[in-house]
């Protein structure tokens, strides 16, 4: 029985900021598992899961209708080639980056307090990467040609353009989507046989043994499973870094003014992961107090992310600050226009608005009791979500659409489609959140047991 | 507690693991030997003709030029077919009750053109040009086939671009003497690539893989 | 119903169908959307919604051919990948095989186009038997080898699925054979009266043979009339030439031979009779070469903005009515005793008259003086005395007889006719092509009173306002399918041969006239040949002379001889009338659908309009001052009022106009144009009076607070101090020489070494001192290389198609900037930014330099669209291209792909073209001579502005230019290295009036 540890250990422990008071094996495990288990699902998860799946619905719908009619349904054209699809792909691409993050370059620092959020942050990872690949695919002209990207020998005897950073591209993502999917599984399995042991029906049991592979929690077991673990995240690490440095190439690349930039790799890197913990924050707030998990997610956890946050906030800024002062070191009139155009220009509301997002907002994280309120917290990574958005919205359309020659300037306004697709991808995201919550546990049992362990320690000290 | 899966299921578990990476290879080769198959190709596939035409009889036996009846074969993109005067040139002669040959002379009596089923067709963003070819000494056999044996023709190569770039990488190994263009029995020679660079040189020909050398 | 059937009529169903098909607008999707265009409230929506083009589609999303795609698009989903089968298809060969005709080869044949009975010979391009693109015909006096846009979109206009397919009879289906019997019965009727009550009207002829039948028919009927209209005709330069001379004369300009010209409001240089000549001539005269090299100078005063005001190296904007003023004085500065003018408003530098005077006479037997053809008569006139005084008769400008069959005033003669009619005189009444129900003047009503006239008939191509308020409808044949001949500005006799048989049973006007004359058995082919024949009596074989003819397009020497005129005295000697106060209002053919007649026309109608470069739309035009004077802005919607009449019209705002003055364009708010044209833009004919058609005052204008989205293809017009198009003045360039070349970084930067390329290196050069901004090219690349058509609201996101643009940028101040005509096509870079990013490789370089469009590998990315500096990629982000309506299908030119949905396509160089000459040399074992490759915009040119040859080849034309130090790359500094180069824009302005100017 994987969980007969737990009858050794009863007395009281210290209250310690990554786990709240009172908890050992046992009561950890339960107040998880029941989640899933024998908590009867609760109204606002149906409500909320019934409005996501609405959204999915409507996601179909409009990439139904668009292979139907062809992108012409959106409001893209000639200059702006490139408008709501690709803004959609790099803002959730960026969001898909706090899992990797958290569970391995956290995990070989040895930060404990990444514990209970990184199931979560994985999860979420999986699903905002699920979300940005739909865009690569529907915003071609011919997606059913999707496939002449890879390659592969075709009676054709033509290979993909090796020089493309859309190539890359395809690389990049896709790698980043196994790895963080094994990654996540692998760290589901010793859950996953936890809940196939406590499960009350048949079907759950038998769903949750396929998912447990077999998991006995023999010392092999664990031994294989740390390895494993630790190998993925060795894995997993750098590609926290390539993938949005490749996406990052899609621009970079280009002669593009506002585009052509050295400065976009590690800029970028940075923006992902500035989202991708607002976007915990943004989650993880709510989930814990519908659950009632303040024991688990403490505030020390809240804390250390508006930290992290705030940090990249900071590197962001210094992104945009270098972008305008290489538009005007650069001597190119070209890029001197591109930068005043997106500041005084027919868009430039959308510029002030990611500044006063991505630059002013997060600067109240510097007080402590910003960071210490939960609302505060929430609000800003709300913010933050928005200004992200809003910055892949300025690099992609302000860039384009006044680019070098004046004859062929012109403004890009997104349809009904553009945001209905936008939307549906939110809502897509949602609904596998929901699903997620409510069929695994959301945070990892056996880790959390070894804070438990850890505790001990400290104790026996 | 009760065992949920017998334990069966751990060999189940271990041969599905390596089962799903021979599955998928399976599949990429299935699909690789659908595209080469004459389904698909229709590669050695006789099509039925509304006169069962034979170059065995016309060309192989009684010797005809392929310009005789494909008269714009050296001067146009098309080969060009032949009118159904062309065939009644000596159809009107010979076997003129023939039964086969109804639909012939149905078409000359009412001048309803006789409607043959393609056998050599490239896509329509393909623009092939038959008189280059024949100029730069591709014969015909090169890409239609023992046409002096078939009694009803069917398509001799898979016309696939991957085939087409076999020569135009290479033309050396299938060039052959201006004069034996039109010779359905033609056998390249021993010395066939001493030969072929020897013509590439004589006839100016160029290694054309240019993408608009056939797509526009 | 087997009459009609037995005389090649429709049955009725089929008709019925077809209206009901447009009716309910289950018609292919490329119509369609054209059809999304037709309601302007819809526009007004478009204006004020935030999302305009997702309106539409929501709606389009629930019927039915959407569902269907819906459907169709999960089944592609589910598994259109992989599958390579080609669908089994039929090989048809011919039962006889027709003389000449070589599957694969093209075919061409000499014929000519006619715009208001002037022709302009063209070579047009047959493949099968079926007419594909019209060229220019280089042993044309009229066309040198050029054309312009309106003949290049006529095989569009040929294969046009709104033509007229049958006859109609009073709304009902009705044969030839029916026809001919009630046309007899109503003939036989007027020949009681000796055709007392028997009108003919046609618009102007200059066809000898058609004359010839005229007269036949005018002979049986003694008292019948015969009257001509043209809603854009030449009265006013044929009455000038009467005062003048006392007679009618044609006048031909030497435009080769001038040195200074003046333009008093006309544009010379692209449009009327003879323009597609002149602006070679113009551009051969400024074409510099090298220091030494000398420019023809143009001076220019207009009312409105033409090309060839952008062309000017002095521009002086004036209002229309004026400039009567402007050529009395000038004409006293020149020595000629007229009577001087009312005050000119418009602001006159003062050393401009004198200065433009001296000139003049500097070059005295080599300047010309032209008037617009809308300017009053007496300005004509005093014109041709500026001209004799000046020494220019048989110089720059000699008379011939007209080459009008009968020159009358035509306008005059609508009046009499409407009178007729009015009166209830007219019993009969025959009408040849010419549309007078919506062209001519609206307070001659005709729309009223054409139903008094017992027996109608119409001859025409399209079922229009005109045929509707017929008796009888008759479908006329396009000139591509008839048989003819025409005389050409110069009165050269020009044939006209037919491509292809008609495709809806049409009959020419040479035809119809037989019917009249009851030659039954007589085609117009016989009736051609054997006036012709009789003509030549002297020659030996006409059979050959006649082979000969057709073959070369034109009669060899048979331009009229120059005429001896005599000026009479006293011309402009008695003192006009003040101007009447108020604005005023200027009347003109639109550039792209000229009276109307274009207006179903796809390609006239998404034609960038010269300067403007709208599409879609004709305007009420104003300028910065007066705008801002009445508080109106671009696109507003204003009401038009003038003399009693009211219209709404969209306004512009026009850099470069007279102030104080209004101008409209014919040819647009068609009632019944077809699918494309119907209910586009305004009908200014509504409010043109019959007094005054061109000029008058008294406009009243208010604003009525909507708004009228515009189409403009180019909504930003200054270079931002961007070295685009590079200008200078002669004198500038031979202080100099290397202006253009000033930032060229001699060794372009590069990690790699150059590619070397053995053999051919295409390159082309683009001369922006000859380019007049006509938009031949524009349609002519159209019509090579098959681009769709994609209607107004595509054309307002940004989606137009075109492979070659030409930009216009305005240099400085607003209100009369210098205007510069920049052609953008693929620039086919050395180092191709598109290239690289294209993860298919569906773009890549060519072993001679052509930077290659794949269509068939596109998957539609967008993302080398975006790395393309220069942004002359097109993208098909709908399924433009119409794969559903047949008679479309007979349009394309079989060597160039048609393109379907998703993927991107641009300028090829015409890679079809070097490809067939290619081949050819090839057979031949030689290789490609200079010259023998010409693309299509090459071709069309008048004005010679574009060169494409083997750069690899140091004596090859293009070498040539590209060597001139007047040469340079357009965003140099983007080291793409294009193939594509520009030769420097010089002015030659008159050094006193710039001095002035400076001062």
């Amino acid at each position: 029985m994987a969980d007969s540890p737990t009858d050794k250990l009863t007395e009281q422990r210290q209250p310690v900021p990554i786990l709240g008071p009172g908890h050992d094996y046992a009561s950890v495990t339960d107040k998880i598992s029941a989640i899933v288990l024998t908590r009867k699902t609760p109204k606002w998860w149906i409500l909320g899961f019934a409005g996501a799946f609405a959204l999915v619905m409507l996601l179909l719908y409009a990439i139904t209708y668009l292979f139907a009619v062809g992108v012409g349904i959106w409001g893209i054209q000639i200059p702006v080639g490139w408008g709501f699809a690709i803004i959609n792909f790099v803002w959730w691409i960026g969001i898909g980056h706090a899992g990797t993050l958290i569970s391995a370059i956290l995990l070989l620092l040895r930060q404990q307090w990444r514990t209970s959020i990184n199931r979560f942050a994985e999860a979420m990872t999986l699903f905002a990467v699920a979300c940005a690949g739909i865009f690569p695919l529907i915003h071609m002209g011919r997606p059913w040609l999707a496939y002449w990207m890879f390659p592969y020998p075709d009676t054709m005897k033509m290979w993909p353009n090796f020089r493309s950073p859309l190539v890359w591209d395809v690389f990049a993502v896709s790698t980043y989507a196994t790895v963080s999917l094994l990654f996540w599984f692998v760290g589901l399995l010793p859950d996953l046989a936890t809940l196939r042991d406590r499960a009350k029906n048949r079907p759950a049991k038998i769903i949750y043994g396929i998912l447990a592979m077999g998991w006995r929690g023999s010392a092999v077991h664990w031994y294989r499973h740390e390895t494993a673990s630790l190998l993925l995240a060795g894995l997993a690490t750098p590609l926290v870094l390539s993938v949005h440095t490749v996406v990052s190439f899609d621009f970079a690349f280009t002669i593009v003014p506002g585009w052509h930039s050295t400065i976009f790799p590690p800029y970028f890197v940075a923006g992902a992961i500035y989202a991708g913990f607002a976007m915990v924050l943004t989650l993880s707030i709510p989930v814990r107090k519908l659950f009632g998990l303040e024991d688990f997610i403490t505030m020390r956890h809240l804390d250390n992310m508006g930290k992290v946050l705030l940090a990249t906030g900071l590197i962001v800024g210094y992104g945009y600050m270098m972008e305008a002062f290489f538009a005007y070191y650069s001597g190119s009139q070209y890029e001197r226009y591109m930068m005043l155009n997106r500041m005084g220009g027919r868009y430039a509301v959308v510029y002030w608005c990611l500044v006063a997002c991505n630059i002013v907002t997060p600067q109240f994280l510097w007080s402590r009791k910003v960071r210490a309120s939960v609302g505060g917290l929430f609000a800003i990574a709300m913010v933050v979500n928005v200004g992200m958005w809003l910055e892949r919205f300025v690099i992609v359309v302000t860039s384009l659409h006044r680019d070098f020659l004046p004859s062929s300037w012109g403004m890009y306004y997104p349809t009904r489609w553009d945001i209905a697709t936008f939307v549906g991808t939110i809502g897509l995201f949602l609904a596998l959140l929901f699903l997620f919550i409510r069929f695994l546990p959301l945070i990892s049992i056996f880790e959390m047991r070894s804070l438990v362990n850890e505790e001990d320690k400290k104790a026996a000290e | 507690m009760s065992q949920i899966f017998h334990h069966s299921t751990n060999t189940i578990a271990r041969v599905s693991i390596y089962g799903a990476v021979v599955l998928i290879a399976l599949l990429g080769y299935a699909m690789d030997v659908a595209n080469n198959s004459p389904y698909v190709t229709e590669v050695n596939n006789a099509r039925t003709q509304p006169v069962p035409f034979s170059h065995k009889h016309h060309v192989g036996e009684l010797g005809l030029d392929c310009r005789y009846c494909h008269t714009s074969v050296e001067v146009s993109s098309s080969a060009g077919m032949p009118a159904t005067e062309t065939c009644m040139a000596c159809h009107s002669q010979i076997w003129t009750s023939a039964a086969m040959l109804e639909p012939v002379r149905a078409s000359y009596r009412d001048s309803k053109p006789i409607s043959w089923t393609r056998v050599n067709a490239v896509p329509d963003f393909v623009y092939f040009n038959h008189s280059i070819h024949v100029a730069k000494g591709v014969g015909c056999t090169t890409c239609h086939g023992p046409i002096g044996e078939m009694n009803i023709t069917w398509r001799a190569q898979t016309l696939y671009m991957r085939w087409c770039l076999e020569c135009h990488n290479a033309p050396e190994n299938y060039l052959r003497p201006r004069s034996e263009v039109f010779n359905a029995f033609y056998q390249p020679p021993g010395n066939q690539l001493v030969l072929g660079r020897q013509l590439m040189k004589e006839y100016k020909v160029q290694k054309l893989t240019n993408c608009t050398t056939c797509h526009r | 119903m087997e009459t009609d059937n037995k005389n090649g009529g429709r049955p009725d169903v089929d008709i019925a169908a077809l209206r009901q098909a447009t009716s309910e607008g289950h018609t292919p999707r490329f119509w369609r959307s054209l059809d999304e265009l037709a309601g302007t409230p819809e526009f007004r929506d478009h204006a004020e919604n935030e999302f305009p083009h997702g309106a539409n589609d929501l709606g389009a999303a629930l019927d039915r051919r959407e569902l269907l795609k819906v459907m169709a698009a999960s089944a592609a989903f589910a598994g259109l990948t992989g599958c390579t089968k080609l669908p089994t298809q039929k090989i048809v060969p011919y039962v006889r095989q027709p003389e000449q005709i070589i599957p694969g080869k093209p075919l061409f044949y000499a014929t000519a186009v006619t715009l208001d009975g002037v022709a302009t010979g063209v070579l047009v391009e047959s493949h099968m038997a079926r007419p594909t693109k019209v060229e220019g015909n280089p042993d044309h006096p009229g066309s040198l080898g050029a054309s312009d846009a309106f003949a290049q979109a006529a095989v569009l206009g040929l294969y046009d699925p709104d033509r007229s397919e049958a006859g109609i009879h009073d709304g009902r289906i009705g044969s030839w054979a029916e026809f001919q019997n009630e046309l007899s019965a109503a003939l036989a009727e007027e020949k009681g009266s000796s055709g007392a009550g028997l009108r003919l009207l046609t618009p102007t002829i200059t066809s000898p043979s058609l004359a010839a039948q005229i007269g036949v028919f005018l002979k049986g009927f003694p008292s019948a009339k015969w009257h001509q209209y043209e809603p854009v005709g030449r009265d006013n330069v044929r009455e000038g030439a009467k005062i003048a001379f006392g007679e009618y004369v044609n006048t031909v300009y030497r435009v080769d031979r001038a040195e200074v010209i003046l333009t008093l409001d006309s544009d010379l240089l692209t449009s009327g009779p003879g323009c597609v000549r002149y602006a070679r001539e113009f551009s051969r005269k400024r074409r510099v070469e090298n220091v030494e090299s000398k420019m023809n100078r143009l001076y220019a005063v207009e009312s409105r903005p033409t090309s060839t005001g952008g062309m000017a190296d002095h521009r002086l904007r004036m209002r229309a009515s004026e400039i009567e003023s402007f050529v009395r004085t000038l004409a006293k500065q020149l020595g000629v005793a007229v009577a001087a003018g009312p005050a000119i408003s418009s602001s006159v530098p003062p050393e401009w008259i004198p200065a433009l005077a001296r000139d003049l006479q500097q070059h005295a037997g080599a300047s010309l003086v032209v008037a617009g053809d809308h300017q009053p008569a007496i300005v004509h006139a005093m014109v041709h005395a500026i001209n004799h005084t000046l020494g220019n008769f048989d110089k720059t400008v000699y008379f011939t007889q007209p080459i009008e069959e009968s020159p009358i005033n035509q306008w005059q003669s609508m009046g009499e006719l409407a009178d007729d009619i009015r009166s209830g005189k007219v019993t009969t009444l025959l009408i040849l092509g010419g549309n007078p129900v919506y062209d001519a003047p609206a307070d001659l009503g005709f729309s009223e009173i054409l139903p008094k006239v017992e027996f109608s008939v119409r001859l025409g191509l399209y079922e229009d306002e005109t045929s509707a308020l017929c008796h009888w409808h008759l479908p006329q044949a396009h000139f591509l399918e008839s048989w003819g001949d025409a005389k050409a500005y110069d009165g050269t006799i020009t044939l006209i041969q037919p491509l292809i048989a008609p495709l809806y049973g049409g009959k020419s006007e040479l035809d119809f006239l037989a019917l009249l004359n009851g030659q039954a058995g007589k085609t117009a082919h016989d009736i051609v040949r054997e006036f012709w024949q009789a003509k030549q009596v002297g020659v030996p074989r006409f059979d050959a002379f006649w082979e000969k003819a057709l073959r070369d397009g034109v009669m060899a020497d048979t331009a009229f001889p120059s005429k001896p005129v005599v000026l009479k005295s006293g011309i402009g000697a008695e003192t006009p009338a003040a101007f009447p106060q108020g604005l005023e209002i200027i009347f003109r053919p639109d550039p792209t659908v000229w009276d109307g007649r274009f207006a179903n026309n796809g390609w006239l109608q998404e034609l960038p309009k010269p300067l403007t470069k709208l599409t879609w739309d004709s305007v009420a035009m104003l300028s910065p001052k007066t705008a801002q004077r009445l508080g109106i802005k671009s696109e507003d919607a204003v009401e038009l009022k003038y003399q009693g009449r009211t219209i709404v019209a969209p306004a512009w705002v026009m850099p470069g106009h007279a102030d104080e003055c209004v101008s409209v364009f014919l040819g647009y708010g068609r009632t019944r144009a077809g699918r494309v044209g119907t209910g586009t833009g305004f009908d200014a004919g509504w409010i043109r009076p019959y007094a005054t058609p061109w000029i008058g005052r008294g406009l009243e204008i208010r604003k009525t607070g909507h708004k009228w989205a515009l189409a403009a293809t180019q909504t930003h017009n200054t270079m931002e101090g961007r070295d685009l198009v590079r200008v200078a003045t002669l004198d500038e360039y031979r202080k100099k020489p290397e202006f253009a070349q000033a930032d060229v970084e001699k060794n372009p930067l590069s990690l790699y070494p150059d590619v070397k390329y053995e053999g051919y290196a295409w390159g082309m050069a683009l001369d922006l001192n000859a380019c007049t901004g006509c938009g031949a090219c524009v349609v002519a690349c159209q019509a090579e290389n098959n681009i769709a058509v994609v209607g107004k609201t595509e054309v307002l996101i940004g989606r137009e198609m075109h492979w070659i643009r030409i930009d216009r940028y305005y240099e400085g101040n607003l209100d009369d900037p210098h205007t510069v005509h920049e052609p953008v096509l693929c620039m086919h870079c050395e180092d191709a930014p598109c290239e690289v990013v294209c993860p298919v490789a569906a773009t890549v370089h060519s072993s001679e330099g052509l930077n290659e469009m794949i269509y068939n590998r596109c998957v539609g990315t967008r993302y080398c669209s975006n790395n393309c500096p220069y942004k002359v990629r097109r993208f098909n982000f709908r399924l433009y291209s119409d794969w559903e309506t047949p008679s479309l299908f007979g349009m394309r030119n079989p060597n160039v792909s048609v393109r379907s949905r998703g993927v991107m396509e641009k300028c090829s160089y015409c890679v079809q073209r070097i490809n067939a000459v290619k081949i050819e040399a090839e057979k031949q074992d030689r290789s490609v001579r200079d010259g023998e490759i010409v693309t299509a915009c090459q071709q069309s040119c008048p004005s010679e502005a574009i060169f494409f040859g083997d750069i690899n080849d140091p004596n090859s034309r293009v070498s040539k230019v590209k060597a001139k130090n007047l040469n340079y790359r357009l965003l140099e500094e983007l080291n793409t290295r294009p193939r594509t180069t520009y030769q420097a824009r010089l002015r030659n302005p008159n050094p006193e009036i710039e001095k002035a100017a400076a001062v």
